[in-house]
């Protein structure tokens, strides 16, 4: 991990073993295309309860997301060459687990 | 500077893609993503590696830049055109470098690597060789770089704009929190600055916002044009971001982009720091 980064880190590594899951709100998934397929390469934006910009990711081979994030309502919207998919999630502490299909 | 002289679209960039004089190149901190599939015919730059003197904490001097473009092919007449991921914000940072090393021509790929994903258009994997130039810059334009003195006196005169997230500009948070990297020993902002995140000038898919919509966000937040404007973030990518908007799309004459941002300026003995969602004053 570099030390001068805004970008956010690979999809696909695992949790970190510093990152307590008791402490974090984990917000995390897949992205689906219609045919049930993981989506590699999809944008995914997690919007706060305004609506405002948080942070976006790029999923992994294997369509996987993750933010870290804190408690409530946050929206989840994935972009891709497939389509745009998601809706609004509500969180708690720990690993929070989502399928977003995109049509 | 404007729409027309400094951003190109995807529709354009596909049809130019082998077009004599025009060189893409992708830029990015995590060059994997090159590795996997660029536009045809892009180069890279690595920000890191390629941008940032490995020793001394600031990016390349006039002779590095000038090494690595003569050793990337790429030449003083060349129309360069910059695009990457994370909504170009590097790509903008390059663009800004190619500036303030006094590049003629150089543009931004509309939307970068995702708008081009999500149009679906074509990539390769094929890394093309080009033959060495002998590439010349200019003394660094410092017309477009602030330092961290041009901050503090520009507390309350000029306009300070921070393009990070609300909370980080609250002080809430010194970084994106699941980020575990550099940071500053404060938290806060520099006091009188207004908050508007870099976000706000981008649309879902990555591209600019029009000229209309971009003015009236500025203004609303309480950007005075009739000053001097200074933009910062965290680690100054994210203001490149910004910087482009007011400088290089809407024609503002005086606009410089601090590099330093946060991670120096919460780190100075001795200056003031505003928290909270407020711009705060100097008394701060």
């Amino acid at each position: 991990m570099s030390v001068t980064t805004c970008a956010a880190p690979d999809q696909a590594a695992p949790i970190p073993a510093s990152v307590d899951l008791e402490k974090e709100t984990v917000i995390s998934g897949t992205v689906l295309a219609t045919n049930g397929d993981p989506v590699a390469g999809a944008y995914v934006r997690l919007l706060d309860r305004t609506g405002e910009f948080t942070a976006e990711v790029v999923t992994s081979p294997a369509g996987r997301f993750r933010f870290f994030a804190a408690p409530g309502q946050w929206t989840v919207r994935a972009l891709s060459r497939f389509g745009n998919g998601g809706g609004e999630v509500s969180v708690a502490r720990g690993v929070n687990e989502f399928q977003v299909s995109v049509s | 500077m404007s729409r027309d002289t400094a951003l190109v679209s995807a529709d354009w960039a596909e049809k130019n893609l082998e077009a004599p004089g025009v060189v893409f190149v992708e830029v990015d901190e995590d060059t994997s993503a090159y590795d996997g599939g660029h536009i045809p015919g892009a180069i890279k730059i690595d920000w890191k590696t390629d941008l940032q003197d490995q020793v001394r904490r600031d990016f390349v001097n006039k002779k590095q830049f000038e090494a690595l473009l003569s050793e990337r092919g790429i030449s003083n007449d060349d129309t360069v055109i910059l695009y990457g991921g994370n909504n170009n914000w590097f790509a903008a940072y390059a663009y800004w470098y190619f500036k303030l090393y006094g590049h003629g021509d150089v543009k931004l790929l509309d939307g970068g690597r995702k708008k081009w994903e999500l149009d679906a258009r074509p990539y390769s994997k094929d890394v093309p060789q080009r033959a060495a130039t002998q590439y010349t810059a200019q003394e660094q334009d410092l017309s477009i770089r602030a330092f961290r003195d041009d901050v503090v006196a520009a507390i309350g005169v000029k306009n300070l704009v921070d393009v990070r997230s609300p909370d980080e500009f609250a002080g809430r948070l010194l970084a994106p929190a699941h980020l575990p990297q550099e940071q500053a020993q404060r938290a806060g902002h520099v006091p009188t600055a207004i908050s508007v995140p870099w976000s706000k000038a981008a649309n879902e898919d990555g591209t600019f916002k029009t000229d209309e919509d971009l003015r009236d966000i500025y203004s609303a937040a309480g950007l005075d044009t009739s000053k001097e404007t200074i933009a910062y973030c965290r680690i100054g990518e994210r203001s490149s971001h910004t910087w482009f908007v007011l400088h290089e799309l809407l024609g503002e004459p005086s606009v410089k982009n601090y590099d330093g941002s946060w991670t120096e300026y919460g780190s100075l003995v001795g200056v003031p720091v505003a928290l909270g969602d407020e711009p705060g004053t100097l008394e701060a």
